[in-house]
């Protein structure tokens, strides 16, 4: 069963269609990509499942455990995500990391990583989590009561994620993780990514850099000014002359 | 001696009007902060409570603790009653619509209490009965002492509140971006409610050390303070909270400045005069960090 699956999704900005009926669907941990150019609508699709954007039709399903939050529990519940406020999603295991950062810029970075866990109470686990995200990112622990505007943009991305895995999340939305990043620090962002899967947490990645992100995925959607075009396997759309000629530039 | 005597008695005058002002400026930004909005009404809340501690303690006969309590409560609830009824349904609306929103709210406010309790100004007692201090040649008046001592704690409530809580840490996460906050599971709309509650429950303790310095009641009271706590947090930079205290305390100084210096007639004139000087030379005010537009 999928853990998360959109089905027919329709969203407007006033009159004009943004998103223009899709599905797809994320299986657990799995890696998936939705890939396209500017304006294709990707950021959209991640603003309607978390709720920051309203949706005009579809359903955006997603599984979770009837008992508490832990992972061993089997018995799971369909919640739609279109009639959950969209400050109660993230305590279902769904964490965001939202297109350009969006960190806290006026508080600290201990502050920020705080705020990712603002909807959990129990303070030993809190500070658990803490030191695995410090353990993963130990640029963050060096500069924790740094004021987080003052960070570079390599810092900032790695505590917008240190900030979402606080959440302790079953699955990780990222909106353009490389964006704006030197070549280095993408192959960084990206090893995380992959370790943040192996670990266990289901990933659905937005990404321009589209071979960056075909070559972690497992499968990949194509978007197209609000539809998805194409869809598969992530190596095999690699070697797609479509996919080649439009988005990898070969 | 005697000049200096005279100085710091006016500069404790200027800080005694200047807590009252900060307490109220505190309001104005911080509502300012997290709805992007200038509540107008907010100096009107000065008068309901103002009137409310009235009605508990001279009508109702409560003893003045509760009655402070009550009024502190029903101006908390008065704010978020007011928010979710004339601000909510205009989140998304243009500034100017929310704008006109709120002076009508102010002029609700006054017509309902002119309605209720008449246009005759209606005298009240004093309820602070604290015995002057004199150090040296200066004589504290009780009633500054209490507004002062009651002003800091207040401020330093407030400043352990939002830096040192995680409500408080939701505040300013709410106030730099709505978006991100609720990502993070944060109630936006709780959190908006809780700063109009905070912010009128401070317009209502600065209401009831106005009233025991101006022991009068009338519709309009809370238009002037009000007004000039604006003026104190624009000056200080609106949507700052130590700005708002610093804001309020130099136009304290100020006003009281030109009233014993340059004439009691002139000195509003002034106090407006700096708004058009800060606007002029430091739009960001004081303390106000300079808002960079995102393209």
């Amino acid at each position: 069963m999928a853990l998360l699956k959109v089905t027919d999704l329709q969203v407007y900005y006033g009159v004009i269609q943004a998103i223009k009926g899709i599905s797809f669907e994320v299986n657990a941990g799995e890696v998936i990509a939705l890939i396209g150019a500017n304006g294709a609508g990707k950021t959209t699709i991640l603003h309607a499942i978390t709720g920051l954007v309203p949706v005009k039709s579809g359903s955006i399903e997603f599984e979770v455990p009837k008992t508490g939050m832990n992972d061993k529990d089997i018995v799971t519940e369909t919640v739609n995500l279109r009639k959950t406020p969209a400050h109660k999603i993230v305590s279902l295991g769904m964490a965001h990391v939202p297109e350009g950062r969006r960190i806290f810029s006026q508080l600290t970075v201990l502050e920020n990583l705080k705020m990712g866990a603002y909807t959990r109470n129990d303070k030993e686990e809190m500070e658990q989590t803490l030191k695995k995200v410090y353990k993963r990112f130990p640029r963050l622990e060096e500069r924790k009561n740094q004021v987080a505007g003052t960070l570079s943009g390599g810092e900032q991305q790695m505590l917008a994620m240190g900030r979402a895995l606080m959440s302790h999340p079953r699955i990780i939305l990222m909106d353009e993780p490389s964006m704006g990043l030197s070549p280095i620090l993408v192959e960084e962002i990206f090893d995380i990514i992959k370790e943040i899967s192996k670990s266990g947490t289901t990933v659905l990645l937005v990404e321009q850099n589209a071979k960056k992100a075909l070559s972690i995925a497992n499968r990949a959607y194509v978007l197209e000014t609000g539809n998805i075009v194409l869809e598969g396997d992530a190596k095999e759309l690699m070697n797609d002359e479509s996919v080649k000629k439009a988005y990898l530039g070969e | 001696m005697k000049l200096v005597e005279y100085i710091i008695g006016q500069l404790i005058n200027g800080l005694n009007a200047g807590s009252i002002y900060a307490l109220i400026a505190l309001g104005y930004s911080m509502v300012y902060g997290i709805a992007k909005m200038i509540n107008f009404a907010h100096g009107d809340i000065i008068m309901v409570g103002s009137y409310a501690l009235y009605v508990f303690i001279v009508l109702m006969k409560m003893p003045v603790i509760v009655a402070i309590l009550l009024t502190i409560g029903f101006c908390a609830i008065l704010g978020i009653t007011i928010e979710r009824i004339a601000y909510k349904p205009l989140r998304k609306a243009p500034p100017l619509a929310v704008l006109i929103t709120a002076i009508g709210v102010s002029f609700f406010l006054q017509n309902a209490s002119l309605l209720i309790f008449k246009a005759n100004p209606i005298p009240f007692g004093t309820i602070i009965k604290v015995d002057a201090v004199n150090i040296g040649n200066i004589s504290i008046s009780g009633l500054t002492i209490v507004t002062l001592v009651v002003t800091f704690i207040c401020m330093a409530i407030l400043t352990l509140f939002i830096n040192k809580t995680k409500a408080g840490s939701a505040m300013r996460a709410v106030s730099e971006d709505k978006g991100a906050a609720q990502l993070m599971g944060i109630n936006v709309n709780r959190t908006i409610s809780l700063t109009f509650a905070i912010g009128s429950a401070l317009a209502a303790i600065a209401g009831i050390l106005f009233l025991s310095q101006y022991p009068s009641l009338k519709p309009t009271m809370g238009a002037l303070p009000g007004i000039k706590a604006f003026v104190a947090a624009v000056l200080g930079g609106i949507g700052n909270v130590p700005g708002a205290m610093l804001g309020g305390m130099l136009l304290g100084i100020i006003e009281n400045t030109a009233k014993a210096y340059i004439s009691t007639e002139v000195s509003d004139a002034i106090v407006f005069g700096v708004l058009i000087l800060v606007l002029l030379l430091k739009p960001s005010g004081l303390l106000g960090k300079k808002r960079i537009e995102k393209v």
